[in-house]
């Protein structure tokens, strides 16, 4: 009868052991929880930033404001129509650039 | 009772007793077996539910509301979160000055982290009854991250969303704006959210003690961003547009002003603006006045612009030709008791000098040629009196009355854009006509990626032979050489049309100009109409034209088209310029 004894002793060990790695994985897998709520509050943030910055991109380089700027602080302005010279890459090669007006 | 209390400790006791005594506990145990059974087994859900309450939660998740972009995705209105103060009045009880949670010291540091009076705070808690009260909405991280570390009692804090617009006024009617609960309430974001709302989910977590969540207990709805929307408005176009828009509105001291710019090729929307503005990200004290889209929201009546619309009809009947020569009556014409004017009066015009020059004897002869139906179903063909597709909320969809009811003075008057009452974005689209052979295209304020169909209302030889006048207007001898572009031949039609008051013309004017560029290939429309220019000028030649003239040019440039013209190409006005008025 002594292999029945050795059976349930090594049946109880086993229950045993299970029930523990229950415990653990169940512990692991809060503990995985929360970090993964960590990460994602961090994305959160990050995605609150992205749109912060975004916006303050968009304020800073609205074409009014590189417009004054332009004109007030860096003393630049739109070329005059004599200034203006316009370049065609189909026709850089032919002399005549300026097309006709129509009579 | 002593003896019979003798005699029964002697005598042996019945058995029955024994087994009732046993059967009560069977029983009892057998009861709360089954109550255990019932409890755990088949009516579980109750404590199931206690046991959820103490340490289950569902969690909102919150989803953003989506953003909106010009066509190459510079974007013109974003949300980004920001918290609101709010306090529980029934927990802080600050009408009992013994169980007040706050006291005197903490109400002051609270009021200066807030900016706001000790005493309006007060206020606000006043009403012990309220068990939610909101201090201040909508503060930025700093105010909020003050706040939070005051860690006062009844005091809390909520994330919510805002928007922001960084174009500022320059697209400000276009786009609308939202309310505190970040819902559309007017303008694009009105039209558009449906499909710019995200929709919060919602999931279920166990937290612990301190709150902390500590497992997922399933997500019962994941949230649904919102999503980012491309606009076929172009901010850099915008841009130009809204600054010559404001320097003409307050050079000539008018009451508002408007201008509209389509690709000729597809009716997109490039531009659209309007003066007097608003700062959306401030509406404090901002009148309804200019909250409106005048663009769409607003209708007039055209005047001359509607003339190639008139003269069309009567050039693709082939009433008509361009160099057709018509008796304009030294600038009178009567027709029953009223008398039609010309500024500038001529014995005799051809089609195209009617054109060039603003003619409203020569129009209204040529409309009085044909049948009303013919010229109502041009007019309806090109989209007047009906709806321009852009869903824009609040859109005037204009008069234009049934033919059955024009009496002929009527139908005279209408040729020259009287009597009939247009928008603003309806005329700049009816322009297509002449752009793109003789197709109405439809307009849309989003960014299109397939091409769109015209519907015809001129054949293509029709719409050229408008276009050859139209170009004539800018050039010497029109009403509008100041709308002249260096580098690109331009073409448009100018309007002044008196104003109505209580059904009566008074002299106060609408100017306005419609014109195209280049005119070898249109790849612009732009509209603009100029209300009660009061200084000097008021004739959309002189007005609306040279706002045109500069959005035109510089807006050519900037899409990168190469011009059809030497850069000489502007020829000095005259000193008078051709003069129209309606």
């Amino acid at each position: 009868m002594w292999h029945s004894d050795l059976l349930k002793g090594v049946l109880l060990v086993l229950v045993m052991a299970g029930a523990l790695s229950v415990v653990t994985s169940q512990n692991q897998a809060r503990k995985l929880f929360v970090a993964l709520q960590h990460e994602k509050e961090l994305a959160h943030q990050m995605e609150v930033e992205w749109g912060q910055l975004q916006l303050e991109q968009s304020t800073l380089a609205s074409p009014a404001r590189v417009e004054k700027i332009a004109m007030k602080k860096l003393q630049m302005q739109l070329p005059k129509k004599e200034q203006i010279k316009f370049i065609r890459i189909d026709r850089l090669s032919s002399p005549d650039n300026e097309p006709k007006q129509r009579p | 009772m002593k003896y019979a209390a003798k005699d029964n400790n002697t005598t042996k006791l019945p058995g029955w007793r024994a087994t009732v005594l046993f059967t009560v506990l069977l029983l009892g145990l057998a009861g709360l077996i089954g109550r255990a059974v019932y409890l755990q087994g088949i009516h579980d859900d109750f404590l199931q539910e206690q046991g959820n309450q103490r340490f289950s939660r569902v969690l909102e998740v919150s989803a953003h509301r989506g953003m909106i972009t010009d066509r190459n995705g510079e974007p013109l209105a974003i949300s980004t979160p920001v918290e609101s103060v709010w306090a529980s009045a029934a927990d802080i009880k600050l009408s009992d000055p013994r169980e007040a949670k706050l006291d005197a010291r903490q109400l002051k540091q609270l009021a200066l982290a807030l900016g706001m009076r000790a005493s309006e705070i007060k206020d606000r808690l006043s009403d012990s009854s309220r068990d939610f009260v909101y201090l201040k909405r909508q503060i930025p991280p700093e105010e909020s991250g003050k706040v939070a570390s005051l860690n006062l009692p009844g005091i809390f804090l909520q994330r919510e969303y805002r928007r922001y617009y960084p174009a500022g006024e320059e697209f400000a009617q276009v786009l609308g704006f939202t309310g505190q609960d970040d819902n559309g309430q007017e303008g694009l974001e009105l039209v558009l959210q449906g499909r710019l709302a995200g929709k919060a989910g919602s999931q279920r977590v166990i937290k612990d003690r301190r709150g902390h969540i500590v497992e997922d207990a399933g997500s019962l709805t994941p949230p649904k961003p919102g999503s980012d929307i491309a606009l076929s408005l172009d901010s850099k176009v915008q841009h130009i547009a809204y600054r010559e828009l404001k320097l003409a509105v307050q050079e000539h001291q008018a009451k508002a002003g408007a201008i509209v710019v389509l690709d000729a090729k597809n009716g997109e929307v490039l531009a659209l603006a309007d003066y007097p503005s608003y700062n959306p990200n401030n509406r404090v004290n901002v009148s309804a006045r200019a909250m409106r889209n005048r663009a769409v929201t607003d209708e007039f009546e055209p005047g001359s612009t509607m003339k190639p619309f008139t003269i069309g009809t009567a050039l693709n009947l082939g009433k008509i030709r361009p160099d057709t020569v018509i008796n304009t009556e030294n600038g009178a014409f009567t027709i029953g008791n009223k008398t039609i004017h010309d500024t500038h009066p001529e014995t005799s015009l051809t089609v195209s000098q009617i054109i060039q020059k603003s003619s409203n004897v020569g129009a209204s002869k040529i409309a009085l040629s044909m049948a009303p139906e013919v010229l109502w179903n041009t007019f309806n063909y090109s989209g007047f009196g009906t709806h321009t597709g852009s869903h824009f909320p609040g859109e005037a969809v204009g008069k234009l009355r049934d033919f059955k009811t024009w009496r002929p003075i009527e139908q005279a008057t209408m040729s020259f854009g009287n009597g009939i009452s247009v928008n603003l974005l309806q005329l700049a689209r009816a322009y297509t006509i002449f752009a793109d052979e003789g197709e109405l295209m439809p307009v849309s304020l989003l960014k299109l990626n397939q091409p769109v169909i015209g519907r015809p209302v001129f054949s293509a030889k029709t719409a050229d032979e408008v276009r050859v006048m139209l170009e004539s207007v800018v050039l010497p001898g029109g009403t509008a050489p100041l709308a002249q572009v260096a580098g690109y031949r331009v073409e448009g039609k100018t309007g002044t049309a008196h104003k109505l008051e209580n059904g009566r013309y008074i002299n106060r004017y609408v100017a306005s100009f419609v014109g195209m560029a280049p005119a070898s290939s249109p790849r612009l429309i732009v509209a603009v109409m100029i209300d009660e220019p009061a200084g000097k000028e008021y004739y959309g030649g002189q007005v609306a034209a040279p706002v045109f003239s500069k959005v035109v040019g510089e807006a050519l440039h900037l899409l990168n088209v190469p011009n059809d013209a030497p850069l000489d190409n502007v020829i000095p006005p005259p000193a008078e310029i051709i003069k129209e008025e309606v």
